[in-house]
């Protein structure tokens, strides 16, 4: 098992009133699935994703990755682990607006340590990948909604993470190039990645193999299909 | 945990472009740190050129040299002049009776000094001084005649009418003559020249060159005997110095009469002493230094603080893209001191640009020689560097502390 969450809690306290944003989650997740998690506005999906992405620890309960205990490493493990193994795309692409495609993509491979000359290579490559070969030197401001999308991709997958997590990655985007965006998650799921994507649209979870629905805090439904 | 090279360099990257595009903030917050570079390195500068100017002004006086006199070369108060100012006059008996019983002096000399107009045919000199001594007058001030000779001791005990004029004595009544052999007018008395001392240029602004030599005793005769004599003695041996002064003292105090646990009636005086006094006021211009640049650092330091706090807050969201993608709290902490570093390094370079422009306009301005030195310079940027660490320490910290989650979501 890639990923197992045992009774996963996760509370906000706000003055003397707690939310419970995760209320006991149980979740199994093998290597290579392609999950879409949905459910209404406030169930609890970025909060589940955050911790999937070690961006969080949980308030109680165990996360296990790789079968490595998540949820008690310091902030500087959790650093390592999101640089190795896990790839962003977020609904609001979160580029470095002054930096170009490339350093953009880059990122990653900085905080690893590759050296300078191999870290271009492997970047033009990513971006090449999807489809942006001839718009390495725009900033993100030179670049459509789709085309950042897409440096947002080829950025979380430049380091070959096992797993890549999309909170509403086609938020902000329309149909067509939505599903431009979609295409590129179906290849990398060819290619043996995990891929986690939070949506609102039926359609977009029709991509997937299996989709979880929180309701509250909880997993109302887990269907394969 | 070592913080790669990438990340180095990426930090660097960071912090160049963050100052390029907020330029003249940048420069405004390093205005602080720049004065206070300034301050530092021109004010020790100065001072060490004013030690240097004024340690070789002084020089003149004799280091080793010993001094007799009436009354304290300073006197620091009322109360002190009240208490000095009814003391004996040290005559030639006192002169006399060193020059016999010292026995660690070398040389003994008395000085009485007047001043007077001075005339050669129909040209004058008004305000020369008149010095009355002894020939022990050119080792005590380590000055030979360029021409002629000195008076001698028979001529002293003959009280003769003979003199050594000044370097500008000669230069100025004399244009076309040689000196030796003419005669002077001392006031109302006639002086036979008998050489004309080297030059010796000036003790701060006083030329030690507009003067004439006689022999003490034709002084008292031809100008009274009412004036005090300095006695001035050489020691056989530096290293002896202070020994000369405890017997000078005791010789004195026999001659007075003076009894056990009476104070001294006159002062033995050394260079020393005025070196003394400067440093004394040199300490007001350290606490200056002190003052004001420790103000200018710490009100350098919080501008930088300041600043960087704002940064960290404007990139806030950047923080948060970095950490999500891997950086840890380390090299988010480099990146921003990294870039408070370099908002101080501006300041300090141009601190010292600053700084040696100045030093050199005081220098050509006043007789100071103003060197900004190597290690004066390193203070300053040892000094500021710590600053803009010291500083740049609490918002780096804060930037590397924020939670990913929260600055991903901040607008
Ligand atoms: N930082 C936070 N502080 C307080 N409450 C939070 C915080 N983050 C999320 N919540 C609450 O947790 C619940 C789940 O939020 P979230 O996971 O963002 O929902 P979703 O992404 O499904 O819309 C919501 O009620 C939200 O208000
Ligand atoms: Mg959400």
């Amino acid at each position: 098992m890639m990923i197992e969450l045992k009774n996963i809690v996760k509370e906000y306290h706000l003055g003397l009133e707690t939310v419970h944003a995760l209320a006991g989650i149980d979740l199994n997740l093998d290597k290579n699935e392609y999950v879409a998690i949905m459910g209404p506005s406030g169930s609890g999906k970025s909060t589940l994703m955050n911790l999937l992405g070690c961006l969080d620890t949980p308030s109680e309960g165990e996360y296990h990755l790789n079968s490595q205990n998540v949820s008690e490493m310091s902030d500087d493990e959790l650093a390592e682990i999101r640089n190795r193994e896990i790839g962003f795309v977020f609904q609001n692409f979160n580029l470095l607006p002054r930096a170009s495609s490339l350093h953009n993509v880059e990122l990653p491979l900085i905080y690893n340590g590759t050296p300078a000359s191999k870290r271009k290579e492997l970047a033009e490559e990513a971006l090449t990948k999807v489809g942006l070969s001839d718009r390495m030197h725009h900033r993100p401001n030179e670049l459509s909604g789709g085309q950042r999308q897409r440096v947002a991709v080829a950025r979380a997958l430049v380091n070959n993470p096992a797993i890549i997590l999309a909170d509403e990655p086609t938020g902000n985007l329309d149909t067509r190039t939505g599903d431009e965006i979609m295409d590129l998650f179906e290849d990398l799921h060819d290619n043996g990645n995990t891929i986690i994507i939070v949506t609102h649209e039926e359609y977009i979870a029709e991509h997937s193999d299996r989709i979880i629905r929180l309701r509250d805090g909880r997993v109302e439904r887990d269907e394969a299909r | 945990m070592i913080i790669s090279l990438s990340e180095l360099s990426e930090g660097f990257r960071i912090a160049l472009h963050a100052l390029k595009t907020n330029r003249l903030r940048t420069i405004l917050t390093t205005l602080g740190i720049l004065i206070g570079v300034v301050v530092i390195t021109v004010i020790i500068s100065v001072i060490q050129g004013m030690n240097t100017y004024v340690s070789g002004e002084l020089s003149a006086i004799g280091t080793d040299n010993v001094f007799v006199t009436q009354y304290p070369w300073m006197i620091n108060s009322w109360e002190e002049w009240l208490r000095v100012r009814g003391r004996p006059k040290i005559d030639s008996k006192h002169f006399e009776f060193i020059q016999e019983y010292a026995t660690l002096a070398e040389v003994v000399a008395p000085e009485v000094a007047t001043r007077r107009t001075v005339k050669y045919r129909n040209e004058d000199l008004t305000r020369v001084i008149i010095y009355g001594t002894t020939p022990g007058y050119m080792v005590l001030s380590d000055a030979m005649p360029e021409f002629g000779r000195f008076f001698n001791d028979s001529e002293m005990q003959h009280r003769r009418n003979v003199c050594v004029i000044g370097w500008e004595i000669a230069d100025k009544l004399y244009k076309d003559v040689d000196p030796i052999g003419k005669r002077i007018k001392i006031g109302s008395q006639s002086f036979f020249i008998l050489g004309v001392m080297e030059e010796r240029g000036q003790l701060f602004d006083f030329s030690m060159d507009n003067n004439v030599l006689i022999p003490y005793t034709v002084f008292q005769k031809a100008f009274g005997k009412h004036r005090s004599l300095e006695i001035q003695a050489k020691a056989v041996n530096p290293e002896l110095v202070e020994e000369l002064k405890d017997e000078l003292e005791e010789l004195m105090r026999r001659t007075r009469g003076l009894k056990v646990g009476q104070e001294n009636d006159f002062n033995i005086n050394q260079q020393s002493q005025l070196m003394d006094v400067y440093n004394n006021l040199t300490k007001v211009l350290w606490i200056v230094l002190i003052g004001i640049g420790s103000i200018a650092l710490l009100v350098g330091g919080i501008g930088i603080m300041n600043i960087m706090l704002v940064s960290v807050t404007e990139r806030t969201r950047e923080i948060g893209i970095r950490k999500a993608l891997g950086a840890k709290r380390k090299v988010i902490l480099l990146q921003f001191l990294v870039e408070s570093m370099f908002i101080s390094s501006i300041g300090v370079i141009l601190g010292l640009l600053i700084s040696i422009g100045l030093a050199t306009a005081i220098k050509q301005a006043s007789p100071i020689p103003v060197d900004i030195s190597g290690w004066v310079a390193l203070l300053g940027v040892g000094f500021t560097v710590t600053i803009g660490l010291f500083f740049g320490l609490y918002p780096a910290s804060k930037a590397s502390k924020l939670d990913p989650i929260e600055a991903l979501r901040y607008e």
